[in-house]
């Protein structure tokens, strides 16, 4: 009998493949880790669109008319804030204060909800003033940019408000840690592709 | 100062039944300062610098303030998502590097093809012909 046949009766599940394979071990992070590659794909693009149309005016309103650098400030610091909020939000889960946690992820949407206000201002604003998207190539590329990564906000924030009635129903589960850290995951990308806004968008575009 | 995995509280209470991986890192309340403190100069110098006015090439400022944007996005990336060597067994930083190596070529070409284009196009519209001069 050959020594080598794979021993079927064997009592424990064993890994018969790839026995020095490295694999996670859930999937879930790294999957949702290749997800937000992902959407620095539609980033890039539509950065990509910025860098070609930023001055395309058509006559309008320039970057200088349209941008109010102080509102932006106040916007940036919000964010950041909420990603600092919720990473002690986290800090609370791997300590097992439930009710610290839901504190601070609070606060979180909070700054969060406060920042699609602001900005959602500021686009109506615009539209008021007839800076529009449909005005020029460079509104039209700076509202679906800025656009996009504001309706991403908003989606995480609905994505906590869910989530807190999750871990206040049913607590802090396995389940709802790995929702919870894909949710983290998602707030901190948010707050990194806003650095490239605000720093490129806002503020190369008044220099240009 | 710390690298945030080596963290003592990175890994919080065991429990039993689960199957945490072992890699997961929530960062420590160091890292989170650290990397707000380093955020929040790294926000505030390039605004002082185009509101203030600071200095009077915007070719200079401009090269500034994307230099510290990107300095500041590697900061969030260390600080806020804890991307290590180590994160999901190094899959997380491959998966990382290859992204951005073509936003990098997508960025980079579109700008350079754009840029092309646009110079060896027909002769321009009087509208943008103003804008050129005006900018």
């Amino acid at each position: 009998m050959n020594t080598i046949a794979i021993d079927t009766d064997h009592s424990e599940p064993r890994d018969f493949l790839c026995l020095k394979e490295e694999h996670p071990h859930n999937g879930t992070l790294l999957g949702f880790w290749l997800y937000l590659m992902s959407d620095c794909f539609i980033f890039a693009a539509l950065f990509a669109c910025i860098a070609v149309f930023g001055t395309s005016y058509a006559g309008g309103p320039s970057a200088r008319d349209v941008f109010d650098l102080p509102g932006l400030a106040v916007n940036t610091a919000l964010l950041l804030i909420s990603s600092v909020t919720f990473g002690f939000a986290m800090l609370e889960m791997a300590r097992e204060r439930k009710r610290a946690m839901l504190a601070w992820l609070a606060v979180s949407g909070v700054l969060a909800a406060c920042f699609v206000g602001l900005e959602i201002h500021e686009f109506v604003t615009m539209i008021a003033d007839g800076a529009g998207p449909g005005r020029s190539a460079f509104l039209s590329s700076f509202f679906t940019l800025v656009g996009t990564h504001g309706l991403h906000v908003t989606v995480g924030v609905l994505w906590l408000i869910v989530l807190m009635v999750q871990l206040g129903k049913h607590g802090l589960t396995e389940a709802n840690r790995r929702r919870l850290m894909c949710l983290s995951m998602f707030w901190h990308f948010l707050d990194l592709v806003w650095v490239g806004v605000f720093s490129y968008v806002y503020l190369v575009g008044v220099l240009r | 100062m710390s690298h945030p995995s080596e963290s003592a509280l990175a890994h919080g209470t065991p429990h039993q039944g689960e199957h945490h991986d072992e890699h997961v890192n929530h960062g420590s309340l160091r890292s989170y300062l650290t990397g707000f403190t380093l955020a929040a100069v790294l926000t505030i110098i390039p605004f002082w610098l185009v509101m203030g006015h600071v200095l009077s090439s915007t070719l200079v400022t401009t090269l500034i303030v994307l230099g510290l944007a990107a300095a500041q996005i590697v900061v969030h990336v260390v600080y806020f998502l804890h991307l290590d060597t180590k994160s999901e067994k190094g899959w997380n930083m491959l998966a990382f590097i290859f992204t951005m190596v073509l936003v990098v070529i997508v960025l980079g070409a579109s700008v350079w093809v754009m840029y092309n284009e646009n110079a060896n196009m027909m002769p321009m519209s009087p509208q943008y012909m103003n804008h050129q001069q005006g900018s």
